[in-house]
């Protein structure tokens, strides 16, 4: 049965062209691939909203074009070769795991401009960009700890790769820095997107007594849960209070559309260089919905620390930090190098969750 | 005790949209029919029950919708597979794959808009009763459904003549249209229960299990129950199990890893395609009876002009 999914998956990119934008004098032509519909409303719907501030800020000096829910692996280099050879100078590959298909396609059309999110490897055509959303997570971790009655705060997972594992520590350091024996219960759905799943989790945990709702998948099912059981949530990727308006307390927008048009705009000067982006909440990269449902006191200290953030002054991984298994990470006063960030493949201590090897 | 009512709850409600969708490819197979498509028929139900329900205000006509759209694209299958005699395998793929673009494009409107959720009958007085009040007597009316189609669906297929003509046209095709039956019809109006009920599935998802419509929020359900149609030997009482099974079995791992145990969570999701295989498998062991109950004539064209 696996098989024939995966046949319907291969089948389906070619159906999956999508194109926007009228022709005019020679637009430049910049394409996306994602790797989910454009409808998820998460990841791939937040990067095809820096597609549309694109075009709304060079209306037809540009053509996009995007091609959804292309499966990472071989799929994704025919279907980056295709963008490539079908004229587009710019390109974004908005997965991580479109890493190698990028760098080979780009190999092979040295004059295509390429821009590979999460990703680490660059070439002279080939940029990387990423966000730091672990600092989005250190405010939720502290709103968390003063809403929650019981101290503790159901966390869904998707995968435990670096980048939900260093928000989840990013998520209890600011939780105990407000409670320092906050506690949260973990479920794995070992899915980005699953709304079913995701719902069914949510329910678990808040059946498990947990009062606050947070999760690192991509579909507003577990705040919708939250919202029904009258507990609180954050929304993730996307501003989420449609779904929740009496849970949403905030969430971690994922905005793409200054770094895109920045990027066009470079192409477009002649100016763009290859080059590895991290941006944070000081581009703007990590936004934060508006509070709601929150008292002005919280709001007011959360709003100080996404000041502090995005001045620069505070970065969350700053030591003391302990390892879960006793050990020292950070000693006291020493800030965490961008590098040992990506990798991160360990619990800090208060985690009672085990990462599996 | 307290926990186990919400728990409950929650099983039904993971377990419903499977139980659906494969009691209805049950008797579409059992007609001699392989309809690959139930993820995309169910994807076009969800779609078609939110857009509904979303501009209408009533969740009723939202499953209606549902259904009525499920049933229009199996109908198309129906007419490639059974009048063009194209491949059913490859038909029933392509229509997985039509369904979730199509209800992509449908749908593009309705991304990021809160729906109407289905309510729940209560029924007074029985549904106040402790721990089992409000798992048998408080639930959507699809819930309800879902049960009532198995019972009736056992009932016709081994208790009626319609079931016995049902079962004659899948098994041996040629007897059944040389004893006069007319096979197409049977196999048309079969392939349509499969998609009224892939689109009462679908109509579950978008309206009871997750009130809301994204992209793809099927997310594999249509292949879960194709499989288990198979593992269940179409019997309809072991759908039923199998798909429960499904449901309990992927609530407990959760429910499991909430509470700290460290198991590797690939291993936990993977627990309820395991245990429902493995305890479906261990029912279906007498090889003899597996063979009599598969459609002998499943996935065969079939031409009365021959």
């Amino acid at each position: 049965m696996r098989k024939i999914v995966k046949l319907a998956a291969t089948a389906a990119i070619a159906l999956g062209l999508g194109t926007g934008a009228a022709l005019s004098a020679d637009p430049l032509k910049v394409g996306f691939i994602y790797v989910g519909p454009v409808g998820d409303h998460g990841w791939s719907y937040q990067h095809d909203q820096g597609r549309k501030a694109i075009e709304a800020k060079f209306g037809d000096k540009v053509e996009t074009t995007y091609i959804e829910s292309v499966p990472e692996g071989a799929d994704a280099e025919r279907a980056i070769e295709r963008l490539a050879r079908s004229g587009h100078e710019l390109i974004f590959t908005t997965s991580f795991g479109y890493m190698n298909a990028t760098l080979k396609v780009a190999k092979k059309f040295p004059k295509v401009k390429f821009e590979h999110a999460t990703g680490y490897k660059r070439a002279k055509n080939v940029s990387t960009y990423g966000s730091r959303f672990y600092q989005g997570r250190y405010v939720l971790g502290q709103i968390a700890a003063k809403v929650s009655k019981v101290g503790t705060a159901g966390y869904i997972g998707s995968f435990p790769i670096p980048e939900v594992v260093r928000g989840m520590n990013s998520f209890m350091l600011g939780a105990q820095s407000v409670n320092p024996d906050f506690k949260i219960k973990t479920i794995w759905v070992n899915s980005w997107y699953n709304p079913g799943a995701e719902a069914d989790a949510a329910k678990a945990l808040i059946d498990q007594g947990v009062d606050v709702m947070l999760q690192h998948t991509d579909s507003p099912a577990p705040l919708q849960v939250a919202q029904a059981r009258g507990i609180v949530g954050f929304g993730q990727a996307s501003d989420m209070i449609k779904f929740a308006p009496e849970a949403q307390l905030t969430a971690i927008v994922d905005k793409w559309d200054n770094y895109y048009v920045d990027r066009v705009q470079a192409v477009m000067d002649g100016s763009w260089k290859s080059q590895d982006t991290w941006g944070g909440m000081d581009t703007d990269m990590v936004h934060m919905a508006a509070f709601t449902n929150l008292d002005d006191e919280i709001a007011a200290e959360a709003q100080k620390t996404i000041d502090a953030i995005t001045a620069g002054t505070f970065k969350p991984f700053t030591g003391p930090i302990t390892k879960q298994d006793g050990s020292v990470y950070l000693k006291d006063g020493e800030v965490a190098e961008d590098g040992s960030l990506l990798s991160m493949n360990f619990f800090i201590k208060g985690v009672d969750d085990k990462l599996p090897n | 005790m307290s926990a186990l009512e919400p728990m409950l709850l929650t099983i039904i409600t993971a377990s419903t949209p499977l139980l659906l969708a494969a009691i209805g490819e049950l008797v579409c197979e059992r007609s001699g029919v392989l309809n690959l498509g139930v993820e995309g028929m169910m994807i076009v139900g969800a779609v078609a029950a939110f857009g509904t329900a979303y501009t209408t205000g009533s969740p009723l006509l939202g499953i209606v919708a549902g259904m009525l759209a499920a049933v229009a694209l199996s109908l198309l299958f129906g007419f490639l597979t059974l009048r063009l005699m194209c491949n059913q395998v490859a038909t029933g793929l392509a229509l997985t794959i039509l369904g979730l673009g199509l209800s992509g494009m449908i749908g593009e409107s309705f991304v990021g808009e809160p729906g109407v959720k289905l309510s729940q009958i209560s029924i007074p007085m029985l549904s106040d009763l402790p721990l089992v009040g409000k798992v048998l007597f408080g639930q959507d009316v699809l819930v309800y459904a879902s049960f009532a189609i198995v019972g009736l669906t056992s009932y016709v297929l081994f208790r009626s003549r319609w079931g016995l003509i049902l079962r004659a046209v899948g098994d041996n095709h040629t007897s059944a249209h040389a004893l006069g039956y007319s096979v197409l019809r049977v196999r048309y109006l079969a392939v349509m229960f499969g998609g009224a009920c892939s689109g009462l599935a679908g109509a579950y998802l978008s309206l009871a299990y997750t009130p809301q419509w994204t992209e793809g929020m099927s997310a594999g359900r249509g292949w879960i129950a194709l499989a288990l149609v198979v593992f269940a030997s179409w019997r309809p009482g072991r759908v039923l199990i199998g798909a429960y099974l499904f449901g309990a079995v992927s609530i407990l791992q959760f429910h499991a890893q909430a509470s700290g145990v460290t198991l590797p969570s690939q291993l936990m999701s993977s627990l309820p395609y395991l245990v429902t295989i493995v305890v479906l498998v261990i029912i279906s062991q007498n090889r003899q009876l597996t063979k009599t109950n598969s459609p002998a004539c499943l996935g065969k064209p079939f031409s009365p002009d021959r």
